[in-house]
């Protein structure tokens, strides 16, 4: 987590207006359950209050530059949205472990792991 | 539901992210971890979840599609969503919330282009969610940089004398770009030139459907 703050100009990594870069990837995809259940978490607990979408930004602008090449968008958010569940005092980071150990056992792919 | 590998492209003609065949990931557990947790809590039900999903995929570019027929061809609306296009949109149904929308034309002498430079910020009210390109860092550390170069990667290619505006989003504040109409197209009702209006015309990366494109009116 060292590599993180200040670019060469002064601007963090996220704010990556200018920088140069490769071409455009054109390739898209359907979104696929998982992801869109994290949207929704996103959605539904920031119209509940828990949190707010600068809540979301500050934690995913704090991850390393890294974690964008190797993590995808909504496997960001979710650690995100997590963060700030726990931060909220919604969730505990014990809870959200033992629960993933448990997930685990029901099985191998996401559909056997997730009860819908 | 035993694996189908026979069809690999989904209705809408993507194919599937490689990710659904593969073992559960981390974060995947994670997503489940959080969901269970929270619906046990009461925090939030798995209606409500299904329910916020099931508008997430009613939202497309068709709604976009149709805000812009109806500005080529209502001189009241277009007037009012260049004063309020949040208002203006709401209007037809496709509330963006708290947020401020930006409609931006096109004319024969300026071509509009949106990005989020800082992370995904897009107007999903009208265009539903943000393709994998506009979160891409190649695009969003570009286009404010060499905006030319990247609407040629989009096959864009515009006279020098055509001005680029690019508009950079947030989080707050969202574009949508009206497209100029196409040529040739006197007289078409609104549910026909909306047939010509693509996402990537309404974001800046393309144009209009020509009217004498083959799938102009499928």
């Amino acid at each position: 987590m060292t590599e993180t703050i200040p670019l060469a100009d002064g601007h963090r990594w996220h704010d990556m207006g200018g920088a140069a870069a490769g071409a455009v990837p054109l390739a898209d995809h359907d979104f696929a359950l998982w992801e869109k259940r994290v949207d929704a978490l996103m959605i539904l607990c920031s119209a509940k209050g828990h949190f707010t979408v600068d809540g979301l930004r500050r934690v995913l602008e704090d991850m390393p530059p890294s974690s964008f090449e190797e993590l995808s968008y909504y496997e960001r958010w979710i650690a995100s949205v997590s963060q700030n569940l726990v931060e909220a005092g919604v969730l505990t980071t014990f809870e959200i472990g033992e629960r993933m150990s448990a997930i685990r056992e029901r099985g191998p792919t996401y559909g056997d792991a997730s009860d819908g | 539901m035993p694996h189908d590998h026979h069809d690999h492209l989904s209705p809408s003609g993507h194919p599937f992210r490689a990710d659904d065949d593969h073992p559960l990931s981390y974060w995947q557990t994670m997503e489940i971890a959080v969901r269970e947790l929270l619906i046990e809590k009461g925090v939030i039900t798995a209606a409500e979840i299904a329910s916020q999903i099931d508008v997430m995929d009613s939202r497309t570019p068709a709604n976009g599609a149709a805000v812009v027929a109806r500005a080529w061809t209502d001189p009241d609306f277009r007037a009012a969503l260049q004063h309020d296009a949040s208002v203006a949109t709401a209007e037809m149904g496709f509330d963006i919330g708290p947020m401020k929308l930006i409609a931006v034309e096109n004319t024969a002498d300026l071509h509009n282009i949106v990005v989020c430079t800082l992370c995904s910020c897009y107007p999903r009210n009208l265009l539903g969610l943000p393709p994998d390109w506009y979160k891409s860092r190649a695009y969003r550390s570009r286009t404010v940089r060499e905006p030319r170069r990247v609407l040629a990667e989009f096959g864009v290619t515009l006279p020098e004398t055509t001005q680029i505006r690019v508009h950079d989003s947030t989080a707050d504040m969202r574009y949508i770009v009206i497209p100029a109409r196409p040529d040739g197209t006197d007289g078409w009702s609104k549910d026909d030139l909306a047939h010509l209006v693509t996402r990537d015309s309404m974001v800046g990366t393309g144009l209009p459907k020509s009217p004498d494109a083959p799938d102009a009116l499928a």
